[in-house]
């Protein structure tokens, strides 16, 4: 599989892991974040198990409450689905380097219940809102057998586009008041979000969000599908030729308004899904993501590798100085990467 | 061809794990006080220096605390305690650490606590004490001095 061995201490923490301790499984995902060889043996060792667990990505704009909704879903899912992980991805200061994890303060109803697992995640530089070693850290916790995995993400346009790698079902979250940022993602709408959720539904305005969103959809419909259904009709989706209607709620968090239908519509999603034969094509999207996101961290790695120091710098200059343009010089940088990578040969 | 690639593996390789590794801090205030704002400057203060703080925020028991800083395997473990129960609670904190094998991680105390007291906690293995004042380059450099001990001593 692997021309990666795992160390002694490698093998016992996964041992451990796959027994279901905690602190192992904790452990582990240290490593898939750190990376390294023994992250990726262990990653390479898991590969073989993934693909049992339901993977649910919340996004959405900062202040949506995707934090407290994800609590009260996992709370209302544990009965079907224990137990259940939630990572949750927050920004890296481009400052620091350092990052504030926050989202556990809306989730303490489910810390100290060994029915759920919560991870806080920084996106450690990644410009696409996902954490580079997300999509690793998922793929563990479905290798260790978690049947379910609930994943935060900071949703700011196009960022939001990355949780569809590896989500089965992607639920765009938003509050009332946003309805100029609606407007703005009217195109990608349909392609971000499987189910849409208007939380905060206990505030005034929600209806006013709700229509700018249906009115968004329509005429977005994707291929094969008819025109987007009032959320009345949300629980009894018409699924003709093959098409998935995208239902949009109103929730309350807070106060649990709207929370039985997000659940059912979480279940339709997935039964559409099998019965479309879309979760293995979805299994086989991610794991050619995982080859090229792979790829993409390689090649970039090697560049820097062989950059003379300060290439990089002298490059900017020359493109702010308008003596070129930016093409030119990347074109020009991985040229001389290419040559070195030769005659190093 | 083949020997130029596994060089660059091993390049690529020992890059990617130079620039990854960073300090995890759990910031919990256990307790019924609802006086945050220490906890919110040191965790920001924190973050400015690089590291990854994950900020529970207030009325953590100590179960929720041990919990948390299991599933999120962090370095150190930061207290803020302003109601003067901290002889009672930190004892607990610790015992739930300790419950789940983690008696070895530094644990960090900040609020009003009497010189005495101080003295006390760090007897019972509390890293550090740090009172009202304290800059926060001080906390800084003392979890990384905490983990620099550890390091040597494992």
């Amino acid at each position: 599989m692997t021309d990666l061995p795992l160390d002694d201490d490698s093998q016992q923490l996964l041992d451990q892991a796959r027994l279901g301790n905690r602190r192992a499984i904790a452990r582990l995902l240290t490593h898939l974040e750190t990376g390294g060889p023994q992250g990726q043996a262990l990653l390479a060792a898991l590969l073989p198990q993934v693909g049992q667990a339901y993977v649910i990505g919340f996004t959405g704009p900062p202040g949506a409450g995707k934090s407290t909704l994800i609590a009260r879903t996992a709370r209302l899912l544990r009965e079907r689905a224990a137990p259940i992980a939630v990572v949750a991805v927050d920004p890296t200061s481009p400052l620091s380097g350092g990052a504030l994890l926050g989202d556990r303060l809306r989730m303490r109803e489910l810390v100290s219940d060994s029915d759920f697992f919560i991870r806080s995640m920084a996106s450690r530089g990644h410009p696409g809102g996902i954490a580079h070693a997300t999509q690793d850290v998922v793929m563990a916790l479905d290798a260790l057998g978690f049947p379910l995995i609930l994943v935060e993400t900071v949703g700011a346009g196009q960022a939001q586009v990355d949780v569809a790698q590896f989500a089965h079902t992607v639920v765009l979250v938003e509050a009332p008041g946003m309805g100029d940022e609606i407007q703005a993602l009217k195109a990608g709408l349909t392609e971000i979000a499987d189910i849409i959720v208007v939380n905060k539904a206990d505030r005034p305005d929600v209806k006013r969000t709700v229509q700018a969103i249906r009115a968004a959809l329509l005429g977005t419909v994707r291929a094969g599908e008819g025109l987007h259904h009032p959320p009345a009709d949300a629980l009894d989706i018409p699924q003709a030729e093959g098409g998935w209607v995208v239902p949009v709620l109103e929730v309350s968090a807070l106060n649990g308004q709207g929370l039985d239908e997000l659940i059912s519509a979480l279940a339709l999603h997935r039964d559409y899904l099998v019965t479309h034969h879309r979760w293995e094509t979805h299994h086989r999207r991610w794991v050619r993501s995982q080859i090229e996101t792979w790829l993409q961290r390689r090649i970039w790695a090697l560049v820097q590798t062989h950059l003379d120091k300060g290439a990089l710098d002298h490059a900017v200059a020359a493109v702010m100085a308008q003596e070129t343009d930016f093409t030119t010089v990347a074109q020009a940088l991985l040229e001389d990467t290419l040559k070195r990578l030769r005659s190093s040969d | 061809m083949g020997a130029y690639e596994l060089r660059a593996v091993e390049e690529v390789d020992s890059l990617i794990e130079r620039s990854r590794p960073k300090i995890r801090v759990l910031i919990a205030k256990p307790g019924l006080d609802g006086h945050d704002r220490g906890a919110k400057v040191v965790a920001r203060a924190l973050r400015d220096a690089g590291m990854e703080v994950i900020y529970t925020g207030l009325r953590q028991t100590p179960t929720m605390i041990a919990e948390a800083a299991l599933q999120e395997d962090v370095d150190v473990v930061g207290l803020s305690i302003l109601s003067g129960a901290h002889m009672a609670l930190i004892p607990r904190v610790l015992r739930a650490l300790k419950e789940r094998g983690l008696e070895d991680l530094p644990v960090f105390v900040g609020g009003i606590i009497p010189p005495d007291d101080a003295e006390a906690l760090k007897a019972m293995g509390v890293w550090e004490v740090f009172g009202p004042g304290t800059e926060t380059r001080a906390v800084v450099q003392a979890i990384q001095e905490s983990l620099q001990a550890r390091t040597a001593h494992d």
